[in-house]
């Protein structure tokens, strides 16, 4: 520990052979640095939601990390279709996602309750047929 | 419980041979959903799904689970298989449907925690 440390991924849409590869690489940083296993175990479930989907809806995007000594901060940046109304994506069981994605079961509406859930803060940003930027927090120490 | 020694209880075939099955199973958790699965079930689960592709192994990598029962003798995609050994995330299927299974999971003393 000690010293803050950052790093970025690159999401190419609709790559699912690669999805969850970033959420992988965060949550191994995270094991290395000796951050405790709730934590861990918070961020995956956050970074992969998110992560996913970017692969799901977006063409591209990226990940960014920063860990310092009191808290984890991650930005998900994407071009995509965004999101018409956040308050609805954020409403359990409320997904956009087509039958295929769906199959796979993916698209059942939990991911940004997931996300929102599993994270201190969440920032939601988007611009319907630009993009969304997703940022969440995770506290590493109680209390600020 | 023993991976292993649920293996042999409920002569489920294993996929991935190469992988060491003797680790601890923590419990089970059953769904197709990776959402519900990424948010509510614990490390060291067995994970019993009907999903074959390849993302149930970054799902299952992530949740640290100690393995995936595939049922109705379900078999995973060729990318899937080699993905889970590289993870080292047992595959295991059963012809058995997920009802029968899960119970019989249950009987072992595998609960949901």
């Amino acid at each position: 520990m000690g010293n803050a440390e950052e790093g970025i991924f690159f999401l190419t849409g609709k790559d699912f052979t690669n999805a969850g590869a970033a959420s992988s690489s965060l949550k191994g940083i995270l094991e290395r640095r000796g951050v405790p296993q709730d934590i861990i175990r918070r961020t995956a479930i956050a970074a992969f939601e998110a992560e996913m989907n970017v692969i799901i809806y977006a063409v591209a995007g990226m990940m960014k990390y920063r860990i310092t000594d009191t808290e984890i901060s991650v930005t998900l940046q994407d071009m995509g279709q965004g999101i018409p109304s956040i308050e609805l994506a954020m409403t359990e069981g409320y997904s956009t996602a087509p039958d295929y994605i769906r199959e796979m079961g993916f698209g059942s509406g939990m991911g940004l309750p997931n996300i929102k859930k599993s994270t201190d803060s969440l920032v939601v940003n988007s611009v319907v047929g630009e993009g969304t930027t997703l940022e969440f927090m995770i506290r590493l120490k109680a209390g600020e | 419980m023993d991976l292993q020694t649920i293996i042999d209880s409920l002569s489920l075939e294993v996929i991935t041979p190469e992988l060491d099955l003797h680790r601890e199973v923590t419990g089970g958790y059953v769904s197709d959903l990776l959402s519900d699965v990424m948010g509510n079930s614990h490390e060291g689960n067995i994970w019993v799904t009907f999903q074959i592709h390849i993302n149930i192994i970054a799902v299952a990598s992530l949740k640290g689970h100690s393995g995936i029962i595939l049922v109705n003798n379900r078999k995973p995609e060729a990318e899937t298989l080699k993905r889970a050994i590289a993870e080292n995330i047992p595959i295991i299927t059963t012809t058995l449907p997920t009802f029968e299974l899960v119970g019989r999971l249950y009987a072992l003393g595998l609960r949901c925690r």
